[in-house]
């Protein structure tokens, strides 16, 4: 039970990892909400599974499994809500996406910078 | 199993670290937003470890509920706010 819920965290601390380095290095703030999106779901959802799992050698039960997944139900469905406000607030205000070279792809229809 | 916790604990602690630099200097007010929301996420998974570490997990995991909970309506008012500000 430990060792499964030992690889379950460390499945869910690469994604966290990988958010961290998109949430550096990507170029635009479009680019850096996709990347810690997926930290949202997956890195919370592979986390709290792997904890729940630990959590009976140390004095767990049931009870505590099952408000672990709770937290992750929620966040579910709160984290892609989260993102999604942020990215239709920036589009509204008028943020230009990146792209190569300064190359506009398409007219925006939020207007200018 | 306790080193390994501990070993969890502290790389989030890292990744909660370097996480800052982004709030610090985002280019615009959007990242340091995304960032803090970011910051918020490891926050959450650092005190669901901390609870099961010192096997008060009943009530750590209270904490997390209510501090995802804060986060999330942060977030979306934050995000009312300045989509009509320019």
């Amino acid at each position: 039970m430990g060792i499964l819920g030992a690889v379950l965290v460390i499945v869910g601390l690469f994604f966290f990892t990988s958010s961290t380095l998109g949430l550096l290095r990507l170029p635009d703030c479009y680019c850096r909400m996709h990347a810690t999106g997926k930290a949202d779901t997956m890195g919370i959802f592979f986390t709290f599974l792997g904890l729940g799992l630990i959590q009976f050698g140390f004095g767990g039960n049931v009870i505590l499994l099952v408000k672990l997944l709770l937290v992750v139900a929620f966040w579910f469905v709160g984290g892609p809500t989260a993102t999604h406000a942020l990215l239709r607030s920036a589009f509204q205000r008028g943020l230009t996406p990146w792209s190569k070279h300064e190359k506009v792809v398409f007219d925006w229809p939020g207007g200018e910078v | 199993m306790k080193e390994f916790l501990t070993f969890t604990g502290v790389f989030l602690l890292c990744l909660v670290g370097v996480s800052f630099w982004r709030i610090l200097r985002g280019p615009t007010v959007y990242d340091r937003i995304v960032a803090s929301n970011f910051v918020g996420t490891l926050v959450l998974v650092l005190v669901t470890v901390c609870g099961v570490l010192y096997e008060r997990l009943d009530a750590f995991i209270d904490i997390a509920l209510l501090y995802s909970l804060l986060s999330f309506i942060g977030v979306l008012v934050l995000a009312k706010y300045l989509a009509h500000r320019g």
